[in-house]
């Protein structure tokens, strides 16, 4: 066992869990977006921040940081809540998050979080990109206007139905989540149709076609209960 | 150059009037421009087809209703499907709840102060307040007939404004048993408030002869949704068109097919498209639409009270097509009594309950059209989709769009009646904007245009030398 301090709050945690797994254990509150529970951490939203007093304030992911004795951690602080709202103000600037007619909407992790975090108005001037939509898959579609590149459709084809259908395209922020090499989702011969990634995105951006606005409701807890039901034997 | 501006209030959306004289000092033209431009129909491009009712509605914040279900109608025909009838009867009833919000709130709050407290009374007085102070009880009952109609919309898509509840295909989720207890229990008083706007409108009648002498009444053709037995229709039926003497002109007409038979003209001074009857010509193929228009095209309301009150207005065109757009508050009183009644009725419908309100298909057609009679008249939603049910092409014909042409014969016929001088004259600044609020236009709707609605009017010597402006602000 390890003991760390998370808030001020003595912590206890195994070795292998991470930060967020032992705030999470102790009823602390950590906001996350790209981090799903059944898939591999990658630290990319950085909306988990937390700060390390005993390493000179040190900010890390609490999603992908190993606990160790002795951390001193602040999860909680004006500093952490003004950068995690402003990654999120920077994500809704980035591309075309219009709640007002998304599929989504009332049911969307992106939404949640700017309620949460008390993201009244965004201080950057948006982007309006224009990005398309792809609905020639036969049960679902991708609208990229709403993609936040998380990764969670990614990580959910490759580590849990091990299609390895998705992927990012491009750099920066021009990257897209393709299907296979750039086809059209419905051209994808990787693709079961299985829908672990529509279930798996925070947002609207992957949705069941035929949804209307505010329909999309996501069972993102599918993922975990698959991989926690599987044998682990090849490990 | 001389010019007079004249602003427009209690409308929806802003606009500008230009008056120009000839050398004798007469209006020799007279244009009501809409100078906002909005873009829906492009940026609705690339969307998805379930996602254009949630989209469309937020055209308006007035009748996002109306938008909300033409769009969903539009979807149906791209999904080739029939929704089942207790999704029908539920849309009907949505539209009903919004007729009688939006029709309450255009006579109540936004027409009744010209109406009852005089056209040349204090403007500072003449609006909702005043009205408050000296119709107590019509104030009160002008509120709660809104949120009548406001309940029945709430009580179906869960909130009063921007619903997303009606989808291609049907409607979201049913009614439920506790909501139509609820919302019969007031219809009562509904309707009794309905009856008495109407006996206190009539009472009143003769006292605005002029107004109604020079508030748009000129013969032209009106159109409309009937039912297939020529019935007050508002959700499904076909097109009728009628002349001045409430001649048919054309009769169950395809909704689908209207680029056959309505053309739409652009001019240079109006982001507002003028639509017009095609076999009649431009602009001679001028039509009316809306409250006055539904009841000059329908051979009956089709519910005893407004049966009653039809017969009395027909009677005031000894059975012709009633001409004056000033009879628009008229027919509005009357559609209101209708939906109320309509709602009672709808609401013992033995399948009002019923939980069948959705057919689910993908894309059959490429191509949909939804048409729907919104408070202000016939809406028209054309998409074109790509095979995965992508939007390509968007057109709306709104409502107020219809009734442009009209709209500007109108402010030519009250300025050539009460302008004097070369000024704008209070009289004639209120007479021009309650001309214009008889349409209840809504000008965000039509040019698809954002904001609200305070109108200029510019009156212009024949030289083109501004010799008046008037601004009104909203």
């Amino acid at each position: 066992m390890i003991t760390l301090r998370i808030d001020d709050i003595p912590v206890q945690a195994e070795p292998d869990q991470t930060i967020l797994d032992a705030a999470k254990a102790a009823g602390i509150r950590i906001p996350t977006l790209c981090h799903l529970p059944g898939l591999s951490p990658v630290g990319a939203c950085r909306l988990c921040l937390v700060e390390i007093r005993n390493w000179n304030g040190k900010l890390v992911p609490a999603c992908a940081t190993p606990v160790q004795e002795g951390l001193d951690v602040v999860a909680n602080s004006d500093r952490l809540r003004e950068l995690r709202r402003t990654i999120l103000e920077l994500l809704f600037a980035e591309r075309n998050h219009i709640c007002a007619f998304c599929v989504a909407n009332g049911h969307c992790e992106l939404q949640d979080l700017a309620a949460e975090l008390g993201m009244d108005h965004v201080r950057f001037p948006y982007r309006f990109p224009p990005l398309p939509l792809d609905a020639s898959h036969p049960k679902f579609g991708i609208d990229h206007n709403r993609c936040i590149l998380c990764g969670r459709c990614v990580r959910a084809c490759s580590e849990v139905e091990g299609a390895m259908t998705w992927g990012f395209a491009g750099r920066g922020i021009f990257t897209l989540i393709e299907a296979d090499l750039g086809d059209p989702w419905g051209d994808a011969k990787t693709c079961t149709g299985c829908g672990k990634c529509v279930q798996a995105c925070p947002t609207g951006a992957l949705f069941e076609k035929g949804r209307a606005t505010g329909e999309q409701e996501k069972r993102p807890a599918i993922v975990a209960a698959l991989t926690e039901r599987r044998p682990r034997a090849q490990g | 150059m001389k010019e007079i501006k004249v602003p427009v209030t209690r409308i929806e959306g802003h606009g500008l009037i230009t008056l120009r004289l000839d050398r004798g000092g007469k209006v020799a033209a007279a244009k009501f421009h809409v100078t906002e431009a909005r873009g829906f129909e492009r940026f609705c491009q690339g969307r998805t087809v379930w996602e254009m009712p949630g989209i469309t509605a937020r055209i308006c914040g007035i009748c996002p209703v109306s938008h909300l279900l033409c769009s969903a109608k539009a979807g149906d025909a791209i999904l080739a499907v029939r929704p089942p009838r207790p999704a029908e009867v539920l849309r009907r009833l949505m539209n009903l709840g919004q007729f009688i919000q939006s029709h309450a709130l255009s006579f109540f709050h936004l027409s009744s102060p010209d109406l009852l407290l005089g056209w040349d009374a204090d403007p500072k007085g003449r609006n909702v307040f005043g009205l408050a102070q000296a119709h107590p009880q019509l104030a009160l009952d002008g509120i709660r007939l809104r949120a009548f109609g406001q309940e029945i919309i709430a009580a179906l898509g869960e909130k009063r404004v921007h619903p997303a509840w009606a989808v291609p295909g049907g409607v979201r989720q049913p009614l439920s048993p506790e909501a139509r207890d609820r919302l019969a229990a007031k219809v009562p008083e509904a309707r009794r408030i309905a009856q008495d706007a109407l006996a206190l409108y009539e009472a009143r009648l003769p006292e605005w002869g002029e107004e109604i002498e020079t508030f748009g009444n000129f013969p032209s053709l009106f159109m409309a949704l009937v039912a297939s037995d020529g019935t007050w229709e508002h959700h499904a039926g076909r097109i009728r068109f009628v002349d001045a003497d409430r001649r048919v002109v054309a009769d169950g007409l395809d909704p689908a097919r209207y680029p056959e038979y309505i053309g739409e003209a652009v001019e240079g001074w109006s982001y507002l498209k003028f639509p017009y009857f095609q076999d009649a010509g431009y602009p001679e193929g001028l039509y009316r639409v809306g409250p006055l228009s539904r009841l000059n095209c329908c051979d009956r309301m089709g519910t005893p009270l407004a049966d009653e009150a039809l017969a009395r207005f027909r009677a005031q065109a000894d059975g012709k097509a009633v001409t004056s757009s000033f009879h628009y508050h008229y027919a509005r009183l009357i559609e209101t009594l209708a939906a109320v009644e309509q709602v009672a009725r709808l609401l013992e419908d033995p399948e009002v309950l019923s939980p069948r309100v959705r057919a689910e298909a993908g894309i059959n057609e490429l191509e949909g059209v939804g048409v729907h009679e919104a408070p202000r008249g016939t809406l028209f939603h054309h998409y074109w989709v790509d095979e995965h049910g992508v939007i390509q092409r968007v057109n709306l014909i709104v409502s107020t769009g219809h009734n442009n042409l009209a709209m500007n014969r109108t402010v030519a016929q009250i300025a050539a009646r009460y302008l004097t001088g070369r000024k704008v004259s209070d009289g004639l600044l209120n007479r021009l904007e309650g001309g214009i609020r008889a349409y209840d236009p809504c000008l965000s709707c039509s040019v698809h245009a954002v904001g609200r609605m305070p109108l200029r009017v510019v009156l212009v010597g024949p030289t083109g030398e501004v010799l008046d402006e008037r601004t009104r602000d909203a």
